[in-house]
């Protein structure tokens, strides 16, 4: 008698977890909205890609063109790849002093991994990831990449 | 009724006539044979490739997908593509392979399938061939594929070939008693194997509703079983992609490949369309007693509508068993059959003989 309830039990129990799995499906059958393949080249205008989304290593500049860069190069140091190579100049001050500033930030995307390390390791959040994630252009050269703009300068910490 | 006037039986009696009248009679039995054959080839080629394209956007939305939507508005073209590419492509020669079954093995899945189609009723007097004995008729060509696909696993020389066509063996010789017994069910309540008689017999009332509770379990097992005997997923160990690479037809490519393709659609429209023509009445439209004006509106959609609706809604539920559940391991399989459908249903016949016997049915 034991074994026949368990016998009942078993092929009720697996038709009820079988029409669970089917109602999951059928709902998302008949909810087409809610489909989140993106349609990439059409709504390239509109695509935003999520905040964690981690494109390619950029600079940010403010409105002074000035970035937080102090030319420390541990990201150089840090990265596994040796996609990142710091050039820094000694620069004489007004008082005389002499120090370092960033000269050249080159950036090699066509060695980069994207594992994010150098934004991690960074002591001044000098530099995150972008959004952008067309990489694509017809010359190998044109993914050596300089991420500090022309002119730019050390934004100073303003001491509270 | 209302709806003989979509009755093709005077249709055909007339072009048969006229082909004897005007030929010698072994002519004319050829030109109707040719007739018939190239109707279905067109038919084949148009189903295959709807179904593929049903299957596909099927699939996707169940899994939040889109689907192809490249090849002409909404993807409708997709499949008329790859359909091409296959047929473009190279039939790769195996050193080692059995030449003559190798070649044959698609043949015999394919003819198999073309077999089983001749005697589905798609409408009054649109069948091939009416044998009294249709559903017998029907289930003995379905399972001749297996022969092609054991011929396919074991002439390709490859391991996995073999392991793929010997489960697909095992499956359909235990699956194969599931299907039977559920359509004995059927033919006992309709009281004939005769497939337009079985169509008939549902004119007051589909069977499901007619034979009620027994009806309804005779169709759920026979969804399942003919799930498995088309191979197709949650039973497509014979194919299983993460194990065997593709089953039996790992070694095929080009159009050899495209026949087992196609010959997996049309099993499994030929299955569906069984479905419906015994439980859900074939061609016969819905008819509820009593309610005169519906039932005459609905006796002016044509048979074949009713009928491709029908089989429609079958192929678009085991769709949905196959992208909802997961790959059963062969011991699984071999218990669902063993230990509960093939006891379910025996206690099933029995109930639906008591029925009848009482005529405790519509």
């Amino acid at each position: 008698m034991n074994a026949i309830i368990n016998y009942l039990k078993e092929l009720f129990g697996g038709i009820k977890t079988l029409l669970t799995g089917m109602k999951v499906t059928g709902y998302y059958f008949v909810h087409p909205r809610q489909i989140i393949t993106q349609q990439y080249p059409e709504n390239r205008k509109t695509l935003k890609m999520f905040d964690r989304f981690k494109g390619e290593v950029s600079m940010p500049h403010d409105e002074n063109n000035q970035h937080k860069c102090t030319a420390c190069s541990i990201c150089e140091i840090n990265c596994p790849n040796g996609s990142i190579e710091v050039i820094s100049k000694q620069v004489e001050k007004e008082d005389g002093k002499k120090k370092k500033e960033l000269d050249t930030y080159i950036y090699k995307l066509s060695m980069c991994t994207f594992c994010g390390i150098c934004i991690k390791v960074c002591p001044q959040d000098a530099i995150v990831f972008s959004q952008g994630f067309e990489h694509a252009v017809f010359n190998r050269e044109k993914l050596i990449k300089t991420l500090n703009k022309p002119g730019s300068s050390l934004k100073e910490k303003v001491k509270e | 009724m209302a709806f003989d006037i979509y009755d093709f039986t005077s249709f055909n009696q007339t072009i048969d006539k006229a082909l004897y009248d005007n030929l010698p009679p072994i002519l004319a039995m050829l030109t109707e044979m040719v007739i018939i054959g190239v109707v279905f080839l067109l038919f084949y080629a148009l189903v295959g490739l709807f179904l593929v394209y049903a299957e596909r956007k099927v699939c996707a939305f169940i899994q939040n997908r889109v689907g192809p939507n490249r090849v002409g508005p909404y993807g409708i073209f997709q499949t008329f593509a790859d359909f091409i590419k296959l047929l473009m492509k190279e039939l790769i020669p195996i050193n080692k392979a059995d030449k003559i079954l190798f070649n044959l093995a698609p043949f015999i899945v394919i003819i198999a399938s073309f077999m089983a189609i001749a005697a589905i009723p798609f409408g009054k007097g649109l069948h091939a061939i009416d044998l009294n004995v249709g559903i017998f008729y029907v289930m003995a060509v379905s399972s001749l594929g297996v022969v092609g696909i054991l011929l396919a696993g074991w002439s390709s020389n490859n391991k996995y070939s073999l392991i793929g066509a010997m489960r697909s063996g095992a499956q359909i010789v235990s699956y194969e008693l599931s299907v039977g017994l559920s359509m004995v069910t059927m033919v006992i309540l309709a009281g004939s194997m005769q497939l337009s008689e079985i169509v008939e017999a549902q004119r007051n009332g589909w069977f499901i509703f007619t034979g009620h509770v027994p009806a309804f379990i005779a169709f759920v097992i026979f969804l399942i079983a003919s799930t498995a005997e088309t191979n197709r997923g949650p039973f497509d160990l014979a194919e299983a992609e993460s194990e065997l690479t593709a089953g039996f037809h790992t070694e095929y490519s080009g159009i050899k490949f495209a026949f087992f393709f196609l010959a997996e659609y049309m099993n499994m429209f030929i299955v569906a369309s069984i479905a419906a023509t015994i439980f859900w009445g074939g061609w016969m439209p819905l008819h509820i007693p009593g309610w005169e004006g519906f039932n005459i509106v609905m006796d002016y959609i044509p048979p074949f509508f009713w009928y491709m609706g029908k089989t429609l809604v079958v192929i678009f539920l085991m769709m949905w068993f196959k992208w909802t559940f997961p790959r059963l391991r062969i011991d699984q399989l071999l218990k669902l059959e063993w230990k509960y459908l093939l006891p379910i249903n025996l206690f099933n016949i029995i109930l639906m003989a008591l029925i009848v016997l009482m005529g405790w049915h519509f």
